[in-house]
């Protein structure tokens, strides 16, 4: 892992809409790709199927995001574009959403972690000031609400399940806990959004994504990692300071559209 | 199909009749109509029509079908002038689709979509009841997989006839 731990002086940002938007939608671009790499091989078909939907559902809205992007940006790029036509560091994903696959416990908790940071996130976009971003959140909304309960149900069933998978999903909860203090911070760009009512007010979410969290954790007789524990907060992926996974994530989304520009089928 | 002569502007009510012939490319009992897809029809003096629809599910893959199959009806009725804009407000709700039409679900072997919920942000062990079974109405079902084939739709089990089958997922 090579992300830096401290943010650097944040760019001017020249359009702090377009900002939120690169940021919901490239979180939900970056992590449908990634369950789209289970799609064939998951342990049982019914979860291959689900993986496939629930990563159906996060291009849609990531789609739905980008396009919207575009059109706030002016400069004629659509949501392909945007997708494909992009370098690592212009990309504003969380880090949590860029980590490999791992085992099944590892993808579900990575799941269960972000599903649930998206309801929180995504009930508060609802209520935006911005018309166009608050139907697009209540729309993807209703979508989070059914994979979260599909994550949290797997939380339960492998926490609470074999030694084995009890082990395997508290290995992944205390792996991927380092990246969860990024979901909350707000840097310039998400301060000032939220003070005029456009974006979320992310460490005012926290508590509530923690309560939900650990209710889950707790019921899954599974351990919280401690704050005091963790090696240091990783961050940076909202300036464009990615880890090394993304490149390699990127390089086999984007090849076939790099290589056939314009290629049609 | 309604057909429409190029010198007269075309009606409100004959866009619509002519969109009850486009059917859901998945659920091909159903037309845009009835699935709620179809929001609002518009059709300006100079007889240019705009149709505005709403996606199911963000990433439906047969949105883009339906665009092109209300655009190709349209065009084979004559009405040549026409254009499909998205509207994601209010989000589309199974709640949208009428008695008429969930009794054509049921009878092509899809158990139709309950009362949508509405509630919490985070509904855990919450086990949802089956729905009754299409074919035979048993109510000694259950549910093998929340995702199914498409996005709304889950797969369930009869116990009593032995069917697999499809519910509806209400959304």
């Amino acid at each position: 892992m090579t992300a830096p731990s401290v943010l650097p002086p944040p760019p001017p940002a020249p359009h702090d809409e377009l900002e939120l938007l690169l940021r919901l939608g490239d979180d939900r671009l970056v992590l449908g790709h990634r369950l789209s790499e289970w799609c064939g091989h998951a342990p049982i078909l019914e979860e291959d199927i689900a993986l496939a939907n629930v990563a159906l559902d996060l291009l849609g809205q990531a789609t739905m995001l980008l396009r919207r992007a575009g059109e706030v940006e002016g400069k004629g790029r659509d949501e392909d574009a945007l997708a494909y036509w992009r370098e690592a560091v212009e990309f504003r994903n969380c880090l949590l959403v860029e980590q490999p696959n791992g085992d099944f416990a590892f993808t579900m908790a990575r799941q269960f972690l972000f599903d649930v940071y998206a309801v929180v996130t995504l009930d508060a976009v609802s209520r935006s000031t911005n018309a166009e971003l608050a139907a697009i959140a209540a729309k993807a909304l209703k979508e989070a609400k059914y994979h979260v309960r599909h994550s949290g149900e797997w939380m339960l069933k492998l926490g609470d399940g074999t030694d084995e998978s009890h082990r395997r999903v508290q290995g992944a909860l205390d792996e991927l806990w380092r990246f969860t203090p990024e979901l909350f911070a707000a840097d310039d760009v998400a301060a000032r959004l939220a003070a005029e009512g456009i974006g979320p007010d992310l460490p005012a979410l926290r508590a509530h994504w923690h309560e939900l969290v650990h209710d889950v954790v707790e019921r899954a007789t599974l351990t919280l990692p401690h704050e005091s524990s963790h090696t240091p907060h990783l961050n940076g992926g909202r300036a464009g300071m990615h880890s090394e996974h993304l490149g390699h994530l990127l390089a086999e989304m984007q090849i076939v559209a790099r290589s056939h520009p314009g290629a049609k089928w | 199909m309604v057909s429409h002569s190029p010198a007269s502007p075309p009606s409100r009510a004959a866009i619509l009749e002519i969109l009850d012939s486009v059917k859901d490319p998945e659920v091909p009992v159903l037309s845009v109509r009835e699935l709620g897809i179809v929001r609002d029809v518009e059709v300006d003096d100079a007889g240019a029509v705009t149709v505005t629809v709403t996606p199911t599910y963000s990433g439906c893959p047969a949105i883009q079908a339906i665009e092109d199959d209300i655009l190709a009806a349209l065009a084979t009725a004559g009405v040549a002038d026409a254009r499909v804009v998205t509207s994601y407000a209010p989000a589309w709700t199974t709640d949208w689709i009428e008695a008429d039409a969930r009794a054509k679900l049921k009878a092509y072997g899809i158990a139709p979509p309950r009362p949508a919920e509405h509630g919490g942000l985070v509904q855990l062990l919450r086990a949802r009841t089956a729905p009754p079974c299409p074919y035979c109405d048993s109510r000694d079902t259950e549910i093998r997989s929340e995702f199914g084939p498409t996005a709304c739709k889950s797969v369930c089990w009869c116990r009593s006839c032995g069917q697999p089958f499809e519910e509806f997922k209400a959304f």
